[in-house]
């Protein structure tokens, strides 16, 4: 299964998330939608509710951006590392 | 009289309260965090804020025991197949698709822009103007959320786009204030309840202007009679109007005041009529926060700024202008306020009154009171983040 990484912002909300985390998909939206299970109100935070990601959220897997930010498709393997991060912005 | 003031600030929730003649700010709520407006439901004492996270998108929180503690409420989100008419603001790329089939937007909540809430006569009824231009009502103080469709899918809007195209022209423009989210959409910042009524409701939109509803929300209508505009080729257009905050006296409440991008505009007639009030040899003209007097529906007063092309402080200092006959003329008070070097401004939900009291807060993080009906003021608190509300508790 893919491992997820999070920024640490996100166990402001979400206390009990595990870095790490063995999550099971096969694209980044069926992880999402694991994690949604898990932490109920998680899919909110990452995206919103035409289920794009945030301007301000970036996934990663493998080290590499996700193409599709709209619906999610990119595929994730076995042993995947994939980050859910923040996109540098604020002041 | 409130002895609390509460402000959405940058970077949380603050609260004061008024303690051995003074003001005492408690520590930050949600800190980090940057909050939209917040304000107290004067029917059951619950303290709302409408979280606007750069990063995780907008939310409600609310604290039930007097801002102790916070909770997340029920997120507020637009319905599948919730579209609406793309605006582009002037620019080449518009330009090259002037003439072109109109563009579709699925909506998605961008900011919780304000809440309203409902009478005594509607308990747990609480609305939200958004962006981008939707209106929400929970009947469950906030434990669900459902947008109301006839004012989303309003002719002005051009109609029901859940079941089609477009069937009659778009007259809502973007607010300048959604560039930062990335679109340019219409935004709904005033929701006005009538004291008598909780079924009469106006809401204000950037850019638009003001509609009712007598129905509890089943039909709206415009109601921009007498509004004049600066800055379209018809002054006196039905649509197109950019109010920046529209507010009643509570105690007559057919007493409403408009702080316009064009000026300031009053109704004696619950927004039948408006007329300009502005003066502009006393600084009276431009802003974008109004407050109404609780009691005396004469009153009313306004933190202005120069003008649209210079959003400063009138040489230099700021100052409050008051009515106090209904708009026939207006007093400029400074006494107490920085009078140089000062670059401070006003957001539309930043300035409130109650009772003889007159509170505002601005983007350089400094707030202001006077207990005098606004006639001299004082600085209690300075160094805060840049303020986006503050509102009597």
């Amino acid at each position: 299964m893919p491992h997820v990484n999070f920024t640490r912002h996100l166990q402001t909300f979400f206390p009990t998330l595990k870095m790490g985390e063995e999550v099971p998909g096969a694209s980044v939206r069926e992880v999402i939608a694991e994690l949604e299970k898990r932490y109920p109100g998680f899919a909110l935070y990452v995206g919103d509710e035409t289920g794009r990601l945030r301007r301000h959220v970036h996934v990663f897997v493998r080290e590499e951006p996700i193409c599709d930010r709209d619906e999610l498709s990119d595929a994730v393997s076995q042993g995947d590392e994939v980050y859910i991060l923040q996109a540098l912005s604020g002041g | 009289m409130s002895d609390q003031i509460v402000l959405a600030t940058k970077k949380g929730t603050l609260i004061l309260d008024r303690r051995n003649g003074g003001w005492a700010i408690r520590p930050i709520a949600q800190p980090g965090q940057a909050v939209s407006y917040a304000a107290r439901d004067p029917r059951d004492g619950t303290l709302w804020a409408c979280m606007d996270n750069a990063h995780w998108g907008p939310a409600l929180m609310r604290s039930r025991d007097g801002g102790a503690s916070w909770e997340d409420a029920s997120r507020v989100v637009y319905p599948k197949g919730a579209r609406y008419i793309e605006q582009l603001i002037p620019s080449p790329e518009a330009m090259e698709k002037a003439g072109k089939p109109i563009d579709y937007k699925p909506a998605a909540l961008m900011k919780i822009w304000a809440i309203g809430f409902a009478g005594k006569d509607q308990p747990g009824v609480i609305h939200a103007g958004t962006l981008p231009g939707g209106l929400f009502t929970t009947r469950d103080g906030g434990g669900s959320w459902e947008l109301n469709r006839p004012l989303w899918n309003h002719e002005s809007r051009g109609g029901d786009l859940f079941s089609g195209e477009a069937t009659s022209k778009n007259q809502w423009g973007g607010t300048p204030a959604a560039m930062a989210y990335g679109e340019f959409v219409p935004g709904i910042h005033s929701v006005v309840v009538d004291p008598r009524d909780s079924n009469h409701i106006y809401v204000a939109v950037s850019c638009a202007g003001v509609l009712e509803t007598r129905d509890g929300g089943k039909s709206w209508a415009g109601c921009n009679h007498g509004m004049q505009n600066d800055y379209l080729p018809n002054p006196e257009a039905d649509w197109g109007h950019d109010p920046h905050l529209v507010t009643l006296c509570p105690a007559h409440p057919d007493r409403l005041w408009q702080q316009n991008h064009s000026g300031i505009f009053t109704s004696e007639d619950g927004a039948r009529n408006w007329n300009r009030i502005s003066q502009q040899d006393v600084g009276a003209h431009f802003g974008f926060p109004i407050a109404a007097d609780d009691k005396d529906a004469k009153t009313a007063w306004v933190v202005p700024l120069q003008s649209d092309q210079a959003r400063m402080t009138i040489s230099g200092g700021l100052a409050v202008a008051r009515t106090s006959d209904g708009g026939a003329s207006w007093q400029s008070f400074r006494e107490g306020l920085p009078q140089e070097h000062c670059y401070d401004v006003i957001y539309r939900h930043a300035l409130d009154a109650s009772g003889d009291r007159v509170c505002f807060g601005s983007t350089t993080g400094n707030v202001y009171i006077s207990e005098d009906r606004g006639e001299t003021w004082r600085c209690i608190g300075n160094n805060l983040p840049p303020i986006h509300s503050v509102r009597f508790a």
